[in-house]
């Protein structure tokens, strides 16, 4: 990868517990990643744009509140409307086990759950980039 | 002749331990709390030499309160067992408060949903897929009635998590209580009203902070007048805690908000003692057993100090830091989640012998989803099994006068000040957290926290050592999907059968109340009892106070 990897961490919808975006933001710029991160309270569609004006290679999005079956799916869908399918959507926080292979299904690559490190996520971008 | 103790510790340290450490050093270089406090491997008298015990420590129900807010503290009365619960529509919620009250709650706490919480109703745009899953859906005064259908409220006390729309909840509890033939001026509770950590770490804010701080003294004014065995604020370390600042971060976050709420209002025209004790406080528990004692203690000396000397209040009562805690929500782990259970043990046993006014303790699939009945139910015993078996409740402050305990206290004390002075010299909290200062300190403590998990130097059991191969737990809650749908059609109905004439013209004195400089709880009053919707409430303020938009 001659370019840094460029990835938004963002949160849908209205849950404000932003530790883990943040912390997952820092430890992805350490890792020499470019990361921006959106702030709380973002509707899908403020995703995509900040996603497609920043010009990034992962979307991470972070919902502690129950409502990712909703508001993921959305994102992916809308950067598909936007032909922006190439950027990949990751997805983390409280999310049952249940609910991943909708989601998945759905379009979001991967979903971290408590207790993931910040070094298996950062290992697995740097290998998912590499091989897209 | 007794030894001379300094002589004595010389003398151990050279020869018995020295022995010893040369042989098998310690585990560690050095041990550190949470708050980067360097533990010594012992503490003695020499620790507490200079401790004058009437001023420092003093007795339970006197200032400083070091010891204990109440004379008889457990003794006289147990703390509440408060359990935060919420979810799906009030009718489920109401069916759970029955549940946690028939197996020996003692207190109710309402965890409303996040549209609720923001001032959205469950049909608004924002709200699709969180209606009703991280609390009750409240959307007008009928779920109100239907939340609390009965539920005595002038047997109960009930706080209420909420912030921005505090005020409309708040109101709600009182025409319900009018409904049920209960006198405001009787009831008890607590609002959460602590806007000022939504900034900061939980974010669930709405208007600007001035615009919010005005909603505040509002209610504190109107508490004061109405209903005087009301707690109006409960100024909040949990969240900032959870968001992963250090334990003295958190006392000396909490209590530099508390400084501003307490200025606030002095600002607004209040006299302090006659809204100062009725201010409450809102900690976590962690893990660290002894900081956590140590912490509770602290945070009383140091809060009966500031109001003493800094606001000058002539009544003890205004001096009084009582809290609620709750054991810590982020020390859980979903991997071995029956290590929870333990977990929140021992924390809530800290929080006893720190001496917490109320408790709420985690379930053990904090990290899945909200409490079964099952694990919810276990979380309450864990509480019962603290105060009917233990015996630290036949004791007042019972680590009170142990070396390690007061040395700490004293630390804690020393260490939160700084931090509440450099504040102070920013400004306050107001300007601290507008500049991202509390943010950043919160930040960077949770960075080097996770860092020291990945690093294995802070040993999680389960997590990252100690593991097993496991399923994830099966049996936990769910909300069902149709509940965004049945509270929609619900409001539908209330917007329907409503007098909308009486709405528009209820939010109009609101509005312009707004405007002005009167106390606006009063008009959402009558906006409510005519069921105007949490929304519309929300909206018009909205219309006046403008939007908060994070940096």
């Amino acid at each position: 990868m001659s370019r840094k990897i460029r990835v938004l961490i963002a949160k849908p919808g209205l849950d404000g517990h932003d530790r883990g975006a943040k912390v997952i933001a820092r430890a992805l710029r350490d890792a020499g990643m470019e990361v921006i991160y959106t702030g709380i309270r973002q509707t899908p569609e403020q995703i995509v744009n900040a996603a497609i004006q920043e010009g990034v290679d992962i979307v991470g999005l972070s919902s502690l509140s129950g409502a990712h079956n909703n508001l993921f799916p959305k994102v992916v869908q809308i950067l598909k409307e936007k032909g922006a399918e190439d950027i990949l959507v990751l997805g983390g926080g409280i999310i049952p086990m249940e609910d991943i292979p909708d989601l998945k299904n759905a379009g979001i690559k991967e979903i971290f759950q408590p207790g993931t490190s910040t070094e298996d996520i950062i290992k697995y971008i740097q290998e998912t980039i590499k091989l897209e | 002749m007794p030894k001379n103790i300094r002589n004595e510790f010389k003398r151990w340290e050279k020869n018995t331990l020295n022995k010893t450490i040369s042989k098998s050093p310690e585990r560690e270089p050095a041990f550190k709390t949470t708050s980067h406090i360097e533990l010594k491997r012992l503490y003695t008298p020499l620790d507490v030499v200079n401790m004058d015990y009437c001023d420092e420590l003093g007795f339970p129900g006197e200032f400083p309160f070091t010891r204990g807010v109440q004379p008889t503290m457990y003794r006289g009365r147990l703390w509440t067992m408060r359990q935060y619960a919420g979810f799906a529509t009030p009718e489920e919620t109401n069916k759970r408060y029955k549940y946690l009250l028939e197996h020996g709650q003692t207190g109710l706490s309402v965890a409303f949903d996040l549209p609720t919480q923001i001032g959205y109703d469950s049909d608004h745009p924002l709200s699709e897929g969180e209606v009703g899953k991280v609390g009750v859906a409240v959307d007008t005064l009928k779920d109100m009635e239907i939340l609390f259908d009965g539920i005595p409220l002038d047997k109960v006390s009930t706080s209420m998590t909420i912030n921005s729309t505090a005020a409309i909840l708040l109101t709600m509890y009182i025409a319900v209580a009018e409904k049920q033939g209960v006198k405001t001026e009787v009831l008890q509770g607590t609002i959460q009203n602590d806007i000022l950590k939504e900034y900061a770490a939980r974010g669930t804010y709405i208007y600007p902070p001035l615009e919010s701080m005005r909603i505040v003294t509002d209610i504190f004014a109107f508490c004061k007048d109405h209903v005087p065995r009301w707690n109006t604020i409960s100024i909040s370390g949990y969240h900032m805690r959870e968001a992963g600042c250090t334990a003295v971060q958190e006392v000396a976050f909490t209590l530099s908000d508390g400084i501003a709420y307490v200025e606030a209002a002095i600002h607004a025209g209040l006299d302090v003692d006659s809204f100062a004790s009725r201010l409450a406080f809102f900690f976590c528990c962690h893990n660290t057993f002894i900081e956590e004692i140590a912490k509770f203690r602290a945070a009383r000396r140091l809060w009966a100090k500031i109001m003493k000397e800094r606001f000058k209040a002539k009544r003890d009562e205004s001096c009084m830091l009582r809290f609620h805690t709750q054991t810590a929500g982020c020390s859980l782990t979903a991997q071995q989640p029956d290590n929870n259970v333990v977990r929140v043990a021992f924390q809530a046993l800290a929080a006893v012998l720190g001496g917490t006014q109320s408790l709420h303790t985690n379930s053990r699939d904090e990290a899945y989803s909200l409490p079964t009945e099952d694990s919810v139910r276990l979380a309450l015993r864990t509480q019962q099994l603290i105060a009917y078996e233990s015996g630290v409740t036949d004791v007042i402050d019972p680590f009170g006068g142990s070396f390690a305990v007061e040395a700490l206290t004293d630390e804690i004390e020393r260490k939160s000040m700084e931090y509440i002075e450099k504040i102070e010299a920013m400004g306050g909290a107001i300007k601290a957290i507008e500049s991202g200062y509390i943010q950043g300190e919160i930040g960077e403590s949770a960075y080097q926290y996770q860092k020291e998990i990945e690093t294995k130097k802070r040993i999680i059991v389960g997590l990252n050592q100690f593991q097993s191969e496991e399923e994830s737990l099966r049996d936990i809650l769910r909300i069902k999907p149709d509940v965004e749908q049945y509270q929609k059609e619900k409001l539908a109905k209330v917007k329907k059968e409503r007098n909308n004439v009486r709405v528009k013209k209820t939010l109009a004195v609101l509005k312009k109340t707004a405007q002005g400089t009167d106390n606006v709880v009063p008009p959402i009053l009558e906006a409510l009892k005519v069921y105007a919707t949490l929304g519309e409430i929300s909206d018009t303020l909205r219309e006046v106070f403008g939007e908060y938009k994070e940096r």
